[in-house]
């Protein structure tokens, strides 16, 4: 009865396919548990947990901090444009300082890649990683692929294509090593220079064709234009992107099968995904949202059982 | 290892049957009344006393379903690693109905105060009572005591109880197992 291989949860990379799977199974009780009349269980009522978040955020640290409720932890929140990181704080010092005040984990946000590594050198604290730059989202590919598996019983075989701004994605990065470790086909799509150069190294296909990528695939999910982390421009104007790489219903009727829609949120809703299509029964983005809850409670559990 | 038996066979069915009569002299019919094992090796005991009852009382509804309490135990982050909970299974309403909680054995007592604390997500019962098959004696950690009894047993904390059922074990057998030195 080990728990996870891993101390902090940093990246998907840290992760073997017996870690994930046991996630996977520990969510499935949390889920059940959240369908109850109470949907709090007492497991981590002596957990302290700091959420920090250098950068926006709806969906992930709303999802977290319901996670921790749900849990009993006691929970303090953090944000950046409201603290004294603005007066020039290190976030070693910030870090240090919240842990000074005796809190056992700290869930990251962060727009530097390898933030979350960087501070589980120097801190004493179990680090989970809630996006780091353009590096990793672990529990977004996790909730992503427990998904798949709900809708599908098993991600094993199944062929998922990522479309869209995948060069400025952490979603990508840790969706795809995910999909991968659990035995999934991954394809990426989208204007060339949006494609990172070695994305053939991770062993994925490539493809440009938006129908031909949607022909292939059982699972779509489509990736929102990272405008705040795009310097230079990538394509000539978002209207043009819609035309080659959005997805509408036209499209998605016309296709040979029905494949599932994903987005992890926020929906540009017109840019990478038509309003019809995101609120169609072929979506499963809200069942995302829902799911995210659950991974999070299990990915929290996990971890701060290992603490003595 | 030694290994004692302490009830098999007919003597094992004989001790199920006379739970079931008890808890039918104090439960009639059971329209009020459902039976809850706590996982892991509750769950046996409880579809078995609940298959004798369905025996006995062909025309009353016996509801019986599983209780996993791994989130409520008092020892989360006190052992190496968090436990893999199992699944909980409860398909009826508690609310307002007397529950026979029912485990394999009865030791510390912390098990049974978990799965009160877990009991309490589901709703507020009339009523809560406990059967254990087998009650280790002045081995109580928690001022918990049993309303039904299968057999009472004195055994050391190195001593272990383990109970087989013919489903899952192939046969029914409650033995004590010591662990002997080896010098």
């Amino acid at each position: 009865m080990a728990g996870l291989s891993t101390r902090h949860l940093l990246g998907i990379k840290d992760l073997n396919r017996n870690d994930i799977e046991k996630i996977f199974e520990t969510a499935d009780n949390f889920k059940t548990v959240l369908n109850r009349p109470i949907k709090k269980v007492p497991s981590l009522r002596d957990v302290t947990i700091a959420n920090i978040f250098f950068e926006n955020s709806t969906r992930t640290r709303l999802s977290f901090e319901l996670a921790e409720k749900r849990l009993s932890a006691d929970v303090v929140n953090f944000a950046a444009s409201s603290s004294s990181v603005s007066k020039g704080e290190t976030l070693i010092d910030t870090v240090n300082n919240i842990l000074a005040m005796k809190v056992d984990m700290v869930v990251m946000r962060h727009p530097y890649a390898g933030a979350g590594i960087f501070l589980s050198k120097h801190v004493n604290a179990q680090i989970v990683n809630a996006g780091d730059g353009a590096h990793e989202h672990p529990t977004q590919a996790l909730l992503d692929a427990f998904s798949i598996r709900e809708r599908y019983g098993d991600v094993e075989g199944k062929k998922v294509v990522i479309v869209g701004d995948i060069l400025h994605s952490r979603v990508a990065l840790s969706n795809i090593l995910c999909l991968k470790q659990l035995g999934a086909e991954v394809m990426v799509c989208g204007p060339t220079t949006l494609i990172p150069k070695y994305i053939g190294s991770l062993g994925v296909k490539v493809e440009h064709d938006l129908r031909k990528a949607l022909n292939w695939c059982d699972v779509a999910n489509m990736l929102r234009i990272q405008l705040e982390r795009q310097d230079i421009k990538y394509f000539p104007s978002l209207r043009e992107y819609t035309m080659m790489f959005g997805l509408n219903k036209q499209i998605l009727d016309s296709l040979d099968k029905e494949i599932t829609v994903m987005h992890p949120g926020p929906i540009n809703r017109g840019v990478e995904i038509t309003s019809d299509v995101a609120d169609s029964k072929q979506s499963i983005i809200l069942d995302q949202v829902e799911n995210g809850v659950a991974i999070r409670m299990a990915v929290l559990y996990l971890l701060a059982g290992q603490q003595v | 290892m030694q290994n004692l038996t302490l009830l098999d066979g007919q003597k094992f069915q004989i001790t199920i049957q006379r739970l079931c009569r008890q808890l039918i002299e104090n439960h009639n019919d059971f329209s009020n009344s459902v039976l809850i094992g706590v996982q892991p090796r509750g769950i046996y005991l409880a579809k078995r006393v609940a298959e004798e009852l369905r025996k006995i009382l062909p025309h009353s509804t016996i509801e019986q379903g599983d209780l996993d309490i791994t989130f409520y135990r008092d020892d989360f982050r006190r052992q190496g690693a968090p436990l893999v909970p199992n699944q909980t299974r409860i398909d009826f309403i508690i609310e307002g109905k007397r529950v026979i909680m029912m485990d394999d054995v009865l030791w510390t007592g912390r098990t049974i105060r978990a799965a009160m604390d877990a009991l309490q997500a589901f709703g507020r019962p009339e009523k809560v009572e406990l059967l254990a098959l087998v009650d280790r004696r002045y081995s109580r950690h928690i001022p918990v005591s049993a309303d039904y009894v299968g057999i009472e047993v004195d055994s050391i904390a190195s001593q272990k109880v383990v109970v087989s059922w013919k489903e899952t074990d192939g046969e029914d057998r409650i033995v004590l197992v010591s662990e002997v030195k080896e010098d």
